[in-house]
C-alpha cells in the first residue's frame, strides 16, 4: 500500500472507532462522567471539606487532576478492549486481516480510537470540574503530553487484553482485579508523602502513580516524583506496549489460527 | 502468463495435530470459474482460509497473480476479494458503513467507496437497505451484502466459500447470473459448494478435495466424460410388479408407479425407451437421480475414505 493509502486506512479505522462509541454515547460517554461528578460531590465536596488542605491545595484541586487520569485511564481501556474483542467475537476483524492494511496501521487505529475516547471523557469530566473547583493550568504542554501518553498507553493495554480474551468474562477480570486496584493506589486521591516511608516505596512500584503525579503537575505544579523520570517511565512503557501488541498482531495470536 | 492463484505443497497441521491439508497443489488461471469440492471437513475453508491470511501455513507457498503471500502480501491481498462461509460484518453498523468501511482498508477514499458501494448494492438489490443495520438483514440478504463487500475494491480473484448456503432457489438463480457477469467481465472466481449443481452450472475447472488431499483435478466437462453410470426416475403410468426387470439394465422398482434405471455409458436413452415400450409401459415423466456431479463426487470421496480405511487395517 503506498502511504496515502495506508493513511486512508489508518483514517478509516479512526472514523469507525469513534463513530462506535459516539453511536452508543448514552453508554460510553455519559456513565464515566456521572460517576466522575459523584467523586466530586462525595469526595471532594463532603469528605474533602473537612479533610483540610493537601500540598498547599484544597482536596478538591488536588483530587480533580486525579479523577481526570482515572477517567481517562478507565475509558481508554475499556474502549479498546470492548472494540477489539467484539470485532473478535463477531469475526468482524476478519475484514481488517483479510485486507492489505499493515498491522502497525491497525495497531495505531485501534489505539487512537481509545486515546479519542479518553480525551473526550477526559474534556467532558475537566469542564464538569469547573463546578466544582477552579482549575488553574500551570504547565500546558506537560498537561497534555501526559494525557496523550496515559491514553495510549491504556489504549495498548485494553487492545494486548482484548487479543487474549476468549470470553466477556477475560476482558472485566484485568479492569477489575489489577487495573482498579493501581488508579485506586495510584496517587489518584492521596499524597504518598502521607504514606509510611515503606508503603511510599512501595507505592512507587506503581506505574499509575507516574502518569497521575505527572499530570497533577501539569495542573497544579505539585508532584510526589520526579517530572522527568515519569514521562521516561511512561514513554518506556508505551513503547513496549506498542512493540509487543504489534508482535501479537504479526504472529496473529487470538486472530488466526 | 501468471495464474490467478499457485498453491505448492500447501501444508496445515492445527494445534491439537490434526492435518487439515497435506501438501497439496492447485492453479487456477485467470478468468477462470473454479470449483474447489470436498466433504465436510476436508480442507476447502482452511485451504480458502490460508490464501485470504486467516489460518497460518505450516509449510508450502501460495501466489496470487505471481505475488507471494508471504513475501507480497500487500499486493496480493489487493487482488483478492473473500465471502467467507459465516457472516462476518459488524450486526450494529448499517450496510453501506460497512461497504465503505471495507473499501478504506484497502486505501480506497470515501468518495469513490461510496460510488462503488452504491453500484455493487444496486447490482446485487440491497441498496434499498443501505441505511439499514445489518443486523436486521434477512438471510439471503446478508449473503448479498458479504458479496458486495467482497467487491467493493474490485478484486481481480473473488474467492467464495458456500455464498448460497441457506439461500432460497430464486435467489441462488439470481446470484448464479451475476456471478456468470463478473465471471465474464474477465473476474476469476473460486466456487466452494455443496449444491453441486451449482458447481455444475457454474464452473469449469474443478478440484475435489477429500481429507487435506487433492483426489480430483481436472476441467468440468472432462470429469463429468468420466461418470460411467448415470440412474435415472422413470414415472410410468402402468402399475408395476415389485419383481419387474429389464434385461441388461439395472432396474429397481422403488414405487407402484416409480422405476429407477441405471445407465452404463455405453448404452443410450433411445434403446431403453424402446425396451419400455416393448414391456408395455408408458413413461410419463423422467429426471436424474441425482445431478451428475454428485454421483462423480460420491465415487471419488467413497473411493478415497476406502482406500484410508484399507490402509488403517494393513496398518
Amino acid at each position: 500500500m503506498s502511504p496515502r493509502e495506508q493513511f486512508t486506512a489508518f483514517y478509516t479505522i479512526l472514523y469507525r472507532e469513534i463513530r462506535r462509541f459516539m453511536r452508543i454515547w448514552i453508554q460510553t460517554l455519559v456513565p464515566p462522567a456521572i460517576t466522575i461528578v459523584l467523586y466530586f460531590v462525595i469526595f471532594g465536596s463532603l469528605i474533602g471539606s473537612r479533610i483540610g488542605q493537601m500540598d498547599g491545595f484544597s482536596y478538591m484541586q488536588f483530587v480533580v487532576p486525579g479523577l481526570i487520569m482515572m477517567a481517562v485511564m478507565t475509558n481508554s481501556y475499556s474502549n479498546v478492549v470492548s472494540s477489539f474483542f467484539g470485532a473478535k467475537f463477531q469475526h468482524s476483524v476478519e475484514e481488517l486481516l483479510v485486507s492489505p492494511v499493515p498491522n502497525y496501521i491497525i495497531l495505531l487505529g485501534f489505539t487512537l480510537g481509545g486515546v479519542a475516547r479518553g480525551l473526550m471523557v477526559g474534556l467532558s469530566v475537566t469542564l464538569l470540574s469547573l463546578f466544582f473547583t477552579e482549575l488553574h493550568i500551570y504547565n500546558l504542554p506537560v498537561m497534555v503530553a501526559i494525557v496523550l501518553l496515559t491514553a495510549m498507553l491504556f489504549s495498548l493495554m485494553g487492545f494486548i487484553n482484548a487479543v487474549y480474551a476468549e470470553s466477556f468474562d477475560d476482558i472485566s477480570i484485568i479492569p477489575t482485579f489489577v487495573l482498579t486496584p493501581l488508579i485506586y493506589l495510584g496517587g489518584v486521591f492521596y499524597s504518598i508523602s502521607l504514606l509510611p516511608e515503606f508503603w511510599a516505596g512501595v507505592s512507587k512500584a506503581n506505574p499509575v502513580l507516574y502518569m497521575v503525579n505527572a499530570f497533577r503537575y501539569g495542573v497544579l505544579g505539585i508532584s510526589d516524583i520526579n517530572i522527568s523520570w515519569a514521562f521516561t517511565m511512561i514513554i518506556f512503557f508505551v513503547v513496549v506496549a506498542f512493540l509487543f501488541s504489534l508482535h501479537l498482531l504479526n504472529s496473529g495470536k487470538g486472530l488466526r489460527q | 502468463m501468471t495464474s490467478a492463484l499457485k498453491i505448492r505443497q500447501l501444508a496445515k497441521q492445527y494445534d491439537g495435530g490434526f492435518e487439515a491439508l497435506k501438501g497439496i497443489d492447485l492453479t487456477v488461471e485467470p478468468g477462470d470459474f473454479f470449483a474447489l469440492l470436498g466433504p465436510n471437513g476436508a480442507g476447502k475453508s482452511t485451504t480458502i482460509g490460508v490464501i485470504c491470511s486467516l489460518v497460518n501455513k505450516t509449510s508450502g507457498s501460495v501466489e496470487v497473480f505471481g505475488h507471494n503471500i508471504d513475501t507480497h502480501f500487500s499486493l496480493a491481498k489487493q487482488k483478492i476479494g473473500v465471502v467467507p462461509q459465516e457472516f462476518n460484518f459488524n450486526n450494529f453498523e448499517k450496510v453501506i458503513d460497512i461497504l465503505i468501511t471495507q473499501a478504506g482498508y484497502y486505501g480506497i477514499p470515501s468518495s469513490l467507496a461510496r460510488q462503488r458501494a452504491e453500484k455493487y448494492l444496486k447490482k446485487l438489490g440491497i441498496w434499498d437497505k443501505r441505511d439499514v443495520p445489518s443486523r436486521n438483514l434477512s438471510g439471503g440478504m446478508k449473503r448479498r451484502l458479504m458479496i458486495a463487500r467482497a467487491l467493493v475494491h474490485e478484486p481481480e480473484l473473488l474467492i467464495l466459500d458456500e455464498p448460497t448456503a441457506g439461500v432460497d432457489i430464486e435467489l441462488r438463480r439470481s446470484m448464479w447470473t451475476f456471478l456468470e457477469e463478473i465471471n465474464q467481465a474477465g473476474r476469476t472466481i473460486i466456487l466452494t459448494t455443496h449444491y453441486l449443481e451449482e458447481a455444475e452450472q457454474l464452473c469449469r475447472n474443478i478440484a475435489i478435495i477429500d481429507q487435506g488431499v487433492i483426489v480430483e483435478n481436472t476441467s468440468m466437462k472432462s470429469l463429468l466424460q468420466t461418470l460411467q453410470k448415470e440412474t435415472f426416475i422413470f414415472d410410468i403410468s402402468e402399475t408395476l410388479d415389485l419383481d419387474f426387470a429389464l434385461g441388461g439394465y439395472g432396474c429397481k422398482v422403488i414405487g407402484e408407479n416409480n422405476l429407477e434405471v441405471s445407465l452404463a455409458k455405453e448404452q443410450n436413452l433411445n434403446a431403453l425407451f424402446q425396451r419400455l415400450s416393448d414391456a408395455g409401459l408408458t413413461v410419463t415423466s423422467m429426471r436424474n437421480k441425482s445431478n451428475r456431479l454428485e454421483e462423480l463426487f460420491v465415487n471419488l470421496v467413497e473411493t478415497q475414505t476406502d482406500d484410508k480405511v484399507e490402509e488403517a487395517e494393513e496398518e
